[in-house]
């Protein structure tokens, strides 16, 4: 089984060189510490920065310049900055080749709902609704079982919807997953020590499951 | 041309009660921190605000939710806010959550003289409720009206009294979009300098969109997720 760092080092072998990618908050932010040797991607924060580098060295910290959890962070070369619209121009327009984020449900036609449990908390969707409806490429990172061990990969979302259609793949602490476009989750690989029969039960919706499926290697 | 005003209560002074305002920042990040103390001091109600965050308990527009100023908040993202979070779930506080990329563009189109623009951010979802949809090439997509705010209140780095602006790193975010969005637009600036030392290259927000400026002061800048990593 694998822990959010493991999730987020299996998630950041789907990186490409020369990638421009959008990561959300949690998990996905634990991908920038496991780029590949040798590729160089561009991270965008929708707040308005496209080359985002690590957090400062303490008593470094500009509150002038955070990342779109709030967290300080700092500049590299090569970095622009730019108003909020731009920012969710470039979005929209497709220029962001991955978007990697957090969901509370997944469904099997790639449904996500990741903003709001009705009458429980109400956070809000940030650039999330923006993000799934434009980007190219959508990875989510997220637990496979809630806290009342249900399924969140389920056949249709019972929450209210961030996006439709629109996931391409799922990494769990169970497996990876692409969300075909005929519908279903295909079991592309296992997690360490974690057999087919345990994503089997943990998982509400269709699961496709071809041949032997491998362990990753991370 | 002069713009420049004493100070905040000046600036603020014609908010009435029952405006709508634009209030630039993400986060606490570049939030015109004078307006709002200003707006508190004021005592102003039934406010409606635009503003991609609430601020939090103690600070930002947290400040004017805690003296239950706000009507109504228009806004993507409200998750730091427990008094914000309270006044929703008991209904006291009228909330409008939006994508933060169609809160960001209605400002603009606003300030670019557009009544609408077009995206596919929430098409499928309760967003989508009540609107109208359009398909362009294939795709669906929402159209959502350009804001109509009373007055919009941002803070910039640097501005002359025309009115030009410049806004330094991500505290520019929302704020150049909102001072264009405006119909009276409010900037407090951290330095108030004089016409000629900004270069007209470098400004961000050309002066014709602002209608009061002031030279700000005491700025906090509280920093909502302090993160740094390990020398050596």
């Amino acid at each position: 089984m694998l822990d959010k760092n493991g999730i987020a080092k299996r998630i950041a072998k789907e990186l490409k060189d020369g990638y421009y990618v959008n990561l959300g908050i949690g998990i996905p932010t634990l991908v920038a510490n496991y780029i590949p040797e040798g590729i160089s991607v561009t991270l965008q924060s929708e707040n308005g920065l496209l080359g985002m580098g690590p957090f400062p060295f303490e008593g470094e910290e500009d509150p002038d310049l955070i990342n779109a959890g709030k967290q300080t962070i700092t500049t590299l070369p090569g970095s622009s900055i730019f108003d909020s619209a731009l920012s969710f121009g470039m979005i929209r327009a497709g220029k962001v080749d991955l978007t990697i984020l957090g969901a509370m449900e997944v469904s099997e036609n790639g449904d996500i709902a990741n903003w709001k449990i009705p009458g429980k908390m109400v956070k809000g969707m940030g650039g999330a609704m923006d993000l799934v409806a434009s980007a190219k490429n959508i990875i989510v990172a997220m637990q496979h079982v809630n806290k009342a061990g249900e399924s969140k990969l389920l056949p249709s979302c019972t929450l209210p919807l961030t996006g439709t259609n629109c996931v391409k793949k799922i990494v769990t602490e169970l497996g990876v997953f692409d969300v075909l476009p005929e519908g279903g989750f295909k079991l592309l690989e296992r997690a360490p020590g974690i057999s087919v029969e345990q994503i089997k039960n943990s998982t509400a919706g269709k699961l496709i499951i071809e041949g032997d499926i491998p362990e990753m290697v991370l | 041309m002069n713009k420049v005003v004493a100070n905040a209560d000046e600036a603020v002074k014609d908010i009435t009660d029952g405006a709508t305002l634009m209030v630039g920042g993400f986060g606490l990040c570049g939030i015109p921190e004078n307006s709002i103390a200003a707006l508190v001091k004021k005592q102003v109600k039934n406010l409606t605000c635009i503003s991609n965050n609430a601020g939090v308990d103690d600070f930002g527009l947290g400040l004017l939710l805690q003296q239950k100023q706000i009507k109504k908040m228009i806004s993507s993202y409200v998750g730091e806010n427990a008094e914000f979070e309270r006044q929703l779930l008991s209904g006291e506080l009228e909330v409008e959550l939006i994508p933060q990329g169609t809160l960001a563009t209605r400002c603009m189109a606003a300030g670019y003289g557009m009544p609408a623009i077009f995206t596919p951010a929430g098409v499928g979802t309760e967003v989508a409720i009540g609107k109208e949809v359009r398909n362009f090439n294939g795709k669906d997509y929402l159209m959502e009206y350009a804001f109509d705010a009373d007055f919009a209140i941002v803070k910039a780095w640097k501005g002359d009294k025309h009115g030009n602006l410049i806004f330094r790193s991500t505290s520019r975010n929302f704020n150049p979009l909102m001072a264009m969005g405006g119909k009276i637009t409010i900037a407090e600036v951290e330095e108030l300098v004089q016409p000629g030392e900004l270069d007209p290259d470098q400004i961000h927000t050309p002066g014709i969109y602002v209608h009061r400026i002031f030279q700000g002061k005491d700025y906090e800048k509280r920093i909502e997720q302090r993160t740094v990593r390990a020398k050596g």
